[in-house]
This record gives structure tokens, sequence and C-alpha cells, in this order.
């Protein structure tokens, strides 16, 4: 079952129930440290939030903007309190160390995975498959929030869309969404069933709402 | 309603009636969490940015994050236009709010960053900072920042031998017998006072007093702030 909690609730009662994410335990009872909606799953609870910043995790893949380079790296911008860094030995392929800006000058969008995040800020790579710099396409913000809604249980959203579209779209978990498609009208197409997904979010059965809502939009 | 025959507020409340209360969460596009909250004529709004880099650097805490109040009141707000801009009263009530709200919100997990909570008054009548600790909770808790409860403020009058609770204007400028006393009270969703303030004069034996009709009261903004933001998503449930 899933309910709207805020701070200080009591979601459950009782020994045999765990504190995950964004909840903490007081003596018997699991409390709700964030304002969001709560989870129960093999006793384990949890609370996801609605609405606020993005807050970067390690492993998490992000969309961001090259805002400086520096002699052996680029500060990246995610949207984050802290300062992203790529690393120059994070790069798979040899660069020389005074053409950094041939392989990305600023401005320039990329997709990236955070490794490590420390006291010094956070570092990403780009030596996954996938990952680098982005060349074309159309890139949209959303809330970062809505993030697990575009994607679905095991990406099924992700793929609905995608198949729908006829796009590529990679989704950053800072809240930007990169689609590429073979023209524009697809790419405002894809942009559109996300910007429904995000409206509808709260939406139960979303799933269903989505292949409804495409139907009726390819009449 | 324990109304005392012999006494009569202004706007004939009664002695522990708060005037009605309302608040909203999401009233500011741009902020990362937003919340208004009024009582009466009274309205506040809150708007809360970060948690985001400290700057300059050498005001960063590298123990715990740093939290923000800037509190301030519209020139519109009263009846005779104030000065805008910064005031000593403005501070000072900057500073008591921060306070009030710090010890809930989990600000240690946020090393380095700072998280800004701008209080603006756009209309007063009385129990101003009060109104703006309670949008300014509901406000951080809109923007997803970690509390460990839920802050509800209020205040507590004594006209001149009668407690009386939230009050106006009308009751704050009490000229009869000992005057007005005004004694602004918050508290946690369960009870536990994190800020009480009080210039007057008071026996002790009331201030108890006091503090149980805020008690009271602040169990009743709790409920509306839980409400508001419970109510700001819509489930649409089938």
């Amino acid at each position: 079952m899933r309910k709207i909690v805020i701070p200080g609730e009591i979601i459950e009662s009782g020994e045999s129930y765990l504190p995950g994410e964004g909840t903490e335990k007081r003596g018997e009872d699991i409390v709700s440290i964030k304002y969001g909606l709560a989870e129960e799953s093999n006793k384990l609870v949890k609370v996801i939030p609605l609405s606020g910043v993005y807050l970067p995790r390690r492993g998490n893949v992000v969309i961001g903007k090259v805002e400086n380079i520096t002699f052996n790296g680029w500060v990246v911008d995610i949207g984050t309190a802290e300062g992203a860094f790529l690393s120059l030995s994070e790069v798979p392929r040899y660069i020389d160390k005074n053409g950094l800006d041939e392989l990305m000058g600023i401005g320039d969008m990329m997709i990236a995975k955070i490794v490590e995040i420390n006291k010094r800020g956070i570092d990403l790579t780009i030596k996954v498959r996938g990952l680098g710099k982005i060349e074309e396409g159309l890139i949209v913000k959303i809330n970062s929030n809505k993030v697990p809604r575009i994607i679905g249980k095991e990406g099924s959203m992700i793929s609905i869309i995608k198949d729908e579209t006829k796009c590529d779209i990679t989704v950053g978990q800072n809240g930007l969404v990169w689609i590429q498609g073979a023209t524009v009208e697809d790419e405002l197409f894809a942009k559109k069933a996300i910007m429904f997904i995000v409206e509808n979010s709260f939406v139960e059965g979303l799933t269903e709402e989505v292949k409804r809502w495409f139907k009726e939009e390819k009449k | 309603m324990a109304k005392k025959d012999s006494f009569e507020r202004p706007d004939g409340r009664a002695v522990d009636e708060t005037r009605k209360m309302s608040a909203k969460v999401g009233v500011v596009e741009n902020a990362d969490g937003s919340a208004m909250f009024s009582f009466g004529d009274t309205v506040a709004i809150a708007a809360v940015y970060g948690p985001r880099k400290m700057h300059p650097q050498h005001m960063q805490d590298m123990e715990k994050g740093t939290l923000r109040y800037n509190y301030n009141m519209f020139s519109f707000s009263v009846t005779e236009r104030i000065r805008p801009g910064p005031s000593r009263r403005s501070q000072e009530i900057s500073k008591i709010s921060q306070w009030a709200i710090e010890p809930v919100v989990m600000i240690d997990k946020f090393p380095g960053n700072v998280i800004d909570v701008y209080v603006s008054i756009i209309q007063a009548n009385a129990s101003t900072r009060c109104a703006g600790i309670n949008a300014a909770a509901l406000a951080l808790a809109h923007a997803g920042i970690p509390m460990k409860d839920m802050v509800s403020s209020v205040s507590i009058g004594k006209l001149d031998k009668q407690l009386v609770v939230d009050l106006s204007k009308a009751e704050e400028d009490w000229e009869e017998g000992e005057g007005a006393t005004d004694i602004p009270i918050t508290m946690t969703g369960d009870g536990k006072i994190t800020h009480i303030q009080l210039d007057g004069k008071i026996e002790t034996k009331q201030l108890k007093e006091a503090v149980r009709l805020a008690r009271k009261a602040c169990k009743d903004i709790y409920e509306i702030q839980k409400k508001a933001l419970k109510e700001s998503v819509d489930l649409k449930e089938k």
C-alpha cells in the first residue's frame, strides 16, 4: 500500500520492520524523516521523495554540461551542490594534454557515470560503453524525482516510449533526458510522451495509461 | 470551549481559539520547496533553496551543513508603509526563527552546503514570526530535506490577566490593566519545545498554563500542516 508521509510520522510499528531509505528507527517505530511516498516490501520500509533537489549517488548515470576545462580534466555541471569532475584518466582513449577541448569544449553535453563521491566532490567516468559526448538530439529537463516513473519497473516504461516513438532515449538520474531520433518530429513526440508521464506520475497503472495515450495520439 | 464570560476578545473569538488557518505547499515555482501559511490576515510565504554549495568558501562548515533563515516583511504588509530591507527587528526574528527550526532539520547530512530559507510576510496582523516558522517547516519538508519532525508555532498572549491564543494586532496593543504580553512558542509534532520567547511579566504558574494552551494549539496547527502536505499530491487511486 502506498501512502504519503510527512517528516516525523510513524509509518509502521513493530520489531520485524527494517528502516530503509528516508526512514529512521526510533524504539519500536519506523519513522519517516522525509516528505514522500512510503512503501513497504519484505518488511523493508522506505520513503521515496516527491520533490526537492537531486542527491547524487555512486553508480548513477547522469547527463551534464561542461563548465570548465582544467589541465587534467573537465568540470561538469550535473545540477548538484557539489561540483562534478571528469578526469583525463577516465577517458577511454588517448587525449593530448593540450587538446582537451578537441574532445569536449565548454558548453558540450555528455553522459557520464558517477564513480565516487568524496569530500572534494563528485568523480565521473565515461569509460563504460554508451557514455561520452552527446553529438546530436534533444535534451529535456524534468524533476529528478520523476526519473523512476519514466524508466518504469525494470525499464518497462522507457521501452514502450522507445518502441512507440522509434527514438533512442537515455535518462540521466539527475533529471535530464536525452532523446535521439531520425527526425525532429519523432524527438518532439517522445518529449510529449515524457511530459505526459511527468504530469500523471501518481496515476496507478501508469503503464496501461501510457499505452492508451499512444493509441489516441497516433490516430 | 472554555469561554470565560467575563472576558471578551475584540474579534469575538474564544480564549483558546486561533484565527482561521490555511496552508498550501508549492506556491513558488522556481524554489526547491515552498509553502504559504496564514493566521487570519497574517500571511507568510516561505521558499527553500538547496542544499547548495556555501559561497563564500570561508563560511563553509565541513562538519555539518548550514541553515540560513531570512525573515522579511514587505513594505506594504502593514497599514503604515515600513522601510523595505533588513532592519534590526527582522534580523532578530531571522535568528530566533532559525534556532526554532534548526533542532529538527538533519543538517549534518550536507557538510559544506547551505539550505536557504526565505520567509516573506506579505500581509501582517501580528504573530508574523509564528506564521513564518509554520510556513518554513512546510517548505523544508516540501523541498525533500530530511527532518526529525515538523515544527508548529503559535503565539500566546496575556491580556491584563487573561491568557489568549494567537494574538491579533488589536490584542497586541492591549492597554487595560497590566497590558499585553506576547509569548511565541514553537513545538515539534510530539510536543517538545524548540523556541519560547517572553518579554513582559508573567507568573510561573501562568506560564505553565500558557505552555499547555500552546501545546493544544500547536496540535491543531500540526494537523493543518499535515493536511496541506498530504493533499498537495493527488494519488488518483482508482
